[in-house]
This record gives structure tokens, C-alpha cells and sequence, in this order.
């Protein structure tokens, strides 16, 4: 499928699918020109690059679990186990 | 977690060695994660726990024969999931490629009601467009929303959910995760594109849900 019309601008419905092409800097040159002139004249489009960047950065931020003490108590022995058959 | 290399591999050269604190921290910053992507493969949280515990084993039992051509972790990982398939006895790896052909390459990642339809004169622009996230972003972190971006995750096709774990979760690299899940660049990056498509997309429903209508 061609994601261009012979125009050679983008729609904003074929820019949506390029964000993490365009974020992980694999869009090529040419491209990548398209999609930034689109955003210059497109707030919708701005806002939603903008919420997947916000949606990265959560996705980064979810709070950390932490193991199960019991389970780390069992590894706590199993390492011991393991070191004490090692010599 | 020991990014860098030489880091890597004194933790290494430490638990080879024996020492307890090396390998705890070890099980500390990677242990949640394991559980994880263990939870993916296999029906319980019971069972996930006993593939760490198990992979854990396998750690010990294979530091010996740890080379450091795969980072730590991508070996680790590695460790996990082939006692997870084996566990989970469903053969997942196979999957991915038809959860990417299945749902077709034609997978939008907004409704494609939202946008006007083909023959009008903004074809394919926003019709809908989304509206900016009020509020701190932090507040996203919290109670309901954070619930809201779990869910969404859980909700993914497995593949999706593994690579968008890793990569934005985790803050792998994405030849880390190329390397730990066996899958190219490409594929990797479709996976990725759906499965943040998704969670922008339930974080938007949830707000939007939250506006007081008049």
C-alpha cells in the first residue's frame, strides 16, 4: 500500500500510523520532512504525537513491583544450596 | 540494572564467585519483570512464580557458561521463556506472525470513523480529532488511569504485550528485545506501533469518559 498520494503530502490517518517510525528515527529523510511539515499545519496531529509521547512516558513510569519476599527467601536458599555444592 | 558492560560483568564474575548480595540484586531488578513476561506464557500466578524460581536456578546452574555475547538480561530472559514454553505448553513464539497477519497489516491504530471518509475534500483528515490531555501528566500514574493503562496492556495480543513491556516498561533497547524475542526490526516496530496505539487509545477513552458532559 502506498502511504503517499501522489501529492506528496501525508493525511493525518497515515500519519497516526508512522509515530513510532517517526519516534524511533527509522523514517527516512524524505519522509520524515512529510511528516513534520504535516505536523506544522496540523494541531490534531501535534496533540496526538504529543499523547504518544505522553503514553511512552507513563508506560515508563508504571511504578516498579517487587518480588514476593517468600520467593526471594526460597532464592535467598537455593543460592546458598548452589554455592555450598560449588566447592 | 547493569547497563553498562564492564558492569555486567563484575555482577557476573561476583555471582560466579559467590557473592549473595551480587546475585539478590540481580533478583531484585529483574525479578518483577521475569514474573511478567512469565505471566504471559503460562496459566496462573502460581505457575509464573515457580518459571522464576526455575529460571533463577537455571542462572546458577549456566553463569559458568555465560559468555557475554547476549547482554545479561537478554540471557536471562532467554532462560525464562524457554522454561515458560515449555510450562505454559503452548507454543507462543509461532503466534506472533499471525496476530500480525491475522488481524491484517490492515490494523488501524485510531478508528477509521474518526477520520473523513475518502471523496470528501479533507479525505482521511481528523474528523474527530483528539482533544489535549488536561492535567499534570502525572496524575496518568495514578489510581483509575494507571489501572486504565494495566488493563490495556493485559489486553493485548501476547507478542504485543511482550515487546511493549519490554521496550517501554523496561526501557529495553530495541535490539535487545530483537534479540530476546528472535523477531526483526521491522516486526518489532509493528508490535511496538500497535500495542502504544492501543494504550494511547484506552488512556483517551478513559479520560474522555471521566469529562463532565453538559
Amino acid at each position: 500500500m502506498r502511504l503517499w498520494r501522489r501529492t506528496g503530502e501525508i493525511t493525518c490517518q497515515e500519519l497516526v500510523e508512522l509515530v513510532t517510525e517517526y519516534l524511533e528515527g527509522t523514517l527516512p529523510g524524505r519522509d520524515r520532512v512529510r511528516f513534520e511539515r504535516h505536523l506544522d499545519g496540523c494541531p490534531y496531529c501535534t496533540i496526538y504525537l504529543d499523547q504518544m509521547r505522553i503514553t511512552i512516558r507513563t508506560l515508563g513510569r508504571l511504578p516498579e513491583e517487587t518480588i514476593e519476599p517468600g520467593a526471594r527467601d526460597a532464592l535467598l536458599d537455593a543460592f546458598r544450596d548452589w554455592k555450598r555444592e560449588r566447592v | 540494572m547493569a547497563d553498562d558492560l564492564s558492569e555486567e560483568r563484575l555482577l557476573v564474575d561476583a555471582v560466579r564467585r559467590g557473592d549473595q548480595t551480587a546475585f539478590m540484586r540481580l533478583v531484585d531488578d529483574l525479578g518483577p519483570l521475569l514474573l511478567r513476561v512469565a505471566r504471559m506464557y503460562v496459566p496462573s500466578q502460581a505457575v509464573a512464580e515457580e518459571v522464576v524460581q526455575e529460571t533463577w536456578i537455571g542462572v546458577l546452574n549456566g553463569i559458568d557458561r555465560f559468555e557475554g555475547r547476549a547482554s545479561l538480561k537478554t540471557w536471562i530472559f532467554r532462560i525464562l521463556t524457554n522454561i515458560a514454553k515449555t510450562r505454559g505448553g503452548r507454543e507462543r513464539r509461532s503466534v506472533p506472525f499471525s496476530a500480525l497477519a491475522g488481524a491484517g497489516g490492515e490494523e488501524r491504530s485510531v478508528d477509521p470513523d474518526r477520520f473523513f471518509p475518502p471523496g470528501h475534500e479533507q479525505a482521511r483528515g481528523w474528523a474527530l480529532g483528539p482533544t489535549p490531555w488536561e492535567g499534570p501528566e502525572e496524575s496518568l500514574l495514578s489510581g483509575e488511569t494507571r489501572k486504565t493503562v494495566l488493563d490495556a496492556i493485559d489486553a493485548l495480543p501476547p507478542s504485543q504485550r511482550e515487546v511493549i513491556t519490554l521496550r517501554d516498561v523496561e526501557g529495553w533497547s530495541s535490539e535487545e528485545v530483537r534479540n530476546a524475542m528472535d523477531i526483526t526490526e521491522t516486526n518489532q516496530r509493528v508490535l511496538l506501533h500497535r500495542a502504544r496505539s492501543k494504550v494511547r487509545g484506552a488512556i483517551e477513552r478513559y479520560l474522555n469518559a471521566m469529562e463532565p458532559t453538559t
